[in-house]
């Protein structure tokens, strides 16, 4: 009686192979779809590309008539650029804030924080302004000062708690050796903090990556695109060639796909151990 | 005294060195934007470019010329519907899931979590693309899909016409953000006690009433975290409706939101030029809209959460 209501192993298992399918299916069927010929994507889209079917013209033709390559270059640099500043200056400040009691620390620590609840989106009208006025508009250093000032209030409110978690023995014998501040913090403080850099550096990643807004306001050229910029703009154009569209969207999603199983653990790890609260 | 002198010169250059930098930027391109934006919204901009001061006559203007009131009231309606989408279907899903994730001596659960997490990972615009696809009548992969389960006449154009898109809509956007209540909502159950579920099961409870007698009222905080999380990333949204419905949020603006609102005030659109001061006026109503939800989150939080709190 007591076990009346409780799911067997085998029902849990079903219900949460159902939710993996529903949540994968769709992705797995653009992909598929991508690598086979016109007629095939119509007459038989459940199934997978064979000798028959199997085509490449969608890849031929977004690589042939579109700037993936620097598309990919941008989104690349942008990205990897906002996340330098967001952790060395991130982690900087954490250590700042965690390490030293000055007059106004906690107005300092509470004003970083504001910017973890309110979008800098709505902050958009300005920023153009700013932008503009500063010769900055349509370049990538535009899009990485602005992903920066988003990363930063999440990323040093994370790693700040880490550092407050270092014991104190260690920097207060540096610093009866004499060493200098700089140097505790680059070598003893930035080395114990890495797993943290790491989910900082997860986080801060994903939005960059994936964000439309701000390629669209503030670098809508076809130098700066970025990939997702580039995929909206090239999908309102081919939106009949369905070879092409499938084959951009994959180009997208692969490679996102790859990173993402490679760091995985490192993300979910980050997610879990409550470092978003 | 001895451990303030170890802390460095009563002049901390160093302080600065390490805090300037950020502070700096984060004022320049988040702070001064979002305050300056406020400010505008209190501005009018004449054809020659100038400004010029209007007290609250912009905010007047979207609440009462009936042009606008319209569009607002349609958008923001419009907005609470998106959300309340997501907290009815997204958050209970999430929610199921982390439960049965979290059942004691599940195999395979990091597999599972992995995949159910990956939509998640792709951008906004994509998976807009992707659904477009599968739901285009062109296509016919959708009609496919509900024929096996018994539904023959196909699928009703879901993103053409009024009733359906925004609804539509708002279930991509749960499907592709159920991994983050799911995995925010784990975390906060692993941290339940193992001793209090187990004390429950031998006094007779099973799985289930233990989960919705001791581990959900456990975790409320998380719980109300992940409803303003998702309340913020509602009320910001744009990328989904724009990259599906284009900034006019078709068809005739049914599927209209406070981004795509935002996005066509300010950088108008068809023969509507565009309105900076008009612009900066949405932008903070949304930035109060999102300011309540924020407030009342804290407030419930500080009074009535904070108790059940391990």
């Amino acid at each position: 009686m007591r076990n009346s209501r409780r799911l067997g192993p085998l029902a849990v298992h079903a219900l949460l192979i159902s939710y993996t399918i529903i949540a994968l299916f769709p992705i797995l069927l653009i992909i598929f779809n991508s690598f086979k010929s016109r007629k095939a994507i119509f007459k038989s889209p459940l199934s997978l590309p064979d000798a028959n079917t199997f085509d490449l013209v969608g890849f031929e033709k977004v690589l042939g008539s579109s700037s993936f390559d620097v598309y990919f270059l941008n989104s690349i640099s942008v990205t990897v650029m906002s996340l330098a500043f967001v952790l060395v200056l991130g982690a900087m400040a954490a250590w700042a804030l965690a390490e030293y009691d000055f007059p106004g620390s906690d107005f300092v620590a509470l004003f970083l924080a504001i910017g973890i609840m309110i979008p800098i989106r709505l902050g958009s009208v300005s920023l153009l302004k700013i932008i503009v006025s500063l010769g900055l508009i349509n370049t990538l250093t535009a899009l990485v000062l602005v992903y920066t000032a988003q990363g930063l209030p999440l990323a040093i409110f994370i790693l700040r708690e880490f550092i407050a978690q270092i014991p104190d023995d260690l920097k207060e014998a540096a610093r009866c050796d004499g060493v200098t501040e700089y140097r505790i913090f680059w070598s003893i403080i930035l080395p114990l903090i890495r797993p943290a850099l790491a989910t900082v550096a997860v986080f801060t990643m994903i939005p960059v990556w994936n964000d439309l807004w701000f390629p669209l306001i503030l670098a809508p050229g076809e130098d700066t695109a970025t990939v997702t910029l580039g995929i909206q703009q090239f999908i309102g154009q081919y939106v009949t060639d369905w070879n092409a569209v499938l084959a951009s969207l994959t180009l997208a999603i692969v490679p996102i796909l790859i990173l993402y199983l490679v760091f995985s653990r490192q993300l979910i790890r980050g997610l879990t151990s409550g470092a978003v609260k | 005294m001895a451990s303030q002198s170890n802390k460095g010169s009563p002049f901390k250059t160093h302080l600065f060195v390490f805090l300037l930098p950020a502070v700096l930027i984060y004022s320049a391109f988040m702070i001064l934007p979002l305050i300056d934006t406020l400010r505008l919204s209190f501005y009018s901009i004449e054809t020659d470019g100038a400004t010029s001061f209007a007290g609250w006559a912009n905010y007047i203007t979207i609440f009462t010329d009936e042009r606008w009131s319209t569009d607002f009231v349609n958008a923001l309606k419009n907005n609470f519907l998106f959300f309340l989408i997501h907290m009815l279907v997204q958050n209970p899903i999430g929610i199921f899931l982390a439960a049965l994730l979290s059942l004691p001596r599940l195999k395979l659960k990091n597999t599972y979590r992995t995949l159910i997490f990956m939509p998640t990972m792709l951008s906004v615009v994509i998976i807009g693309f992707i659904w477009q696809l599968i739901l285009s009548p062109i296509w016919g992969v959708g009609d496919t899909l509900v024929g096996f389960v018994g539904m023959n006449d196909g699928l009703p154009p879901l993103l053409g016409e009024e009733s359906t898109t925004l609804l539509t809509l708002s279930l991509v956007s749960v499907w592709q953000f159920v991994g983050i209540p799911m995995m925010l909502i784990y975390a906060a159950l692993l941290n339940v006690p193992d001793d209090l579920v187990d004390a429950a099961i031998v006094d007779g409870a099973n799985q289930w009433t233990a989960f919705w007698r001791i581990k959900l009222p456990l975790i409320l905080p998380t719980v109300a975290m992940v409803s303003v999380l998702t309340f913020v990333a509602n009320f910001n949204a744009f990328d989904l409706i724009y990259a599906v419905k284009g900034a006019l949020a078709g068809p005739n603006f049914s599927s209209d939101i406070m981004g795509t609102l935002f996005y066509r005030t300010f950088f108008g659109f068809q023969l509507q030029p565009g309105n900076p001061s008009m612009g900066a006026t949405v932008a903070s109503l949304m930035f109060l809209v999102i300011l309540c939800g924020v407030m009342i989150y804290l407030y419930a939080i500080q009074r009535r959460l904070r108790r059940y709190q391990l």
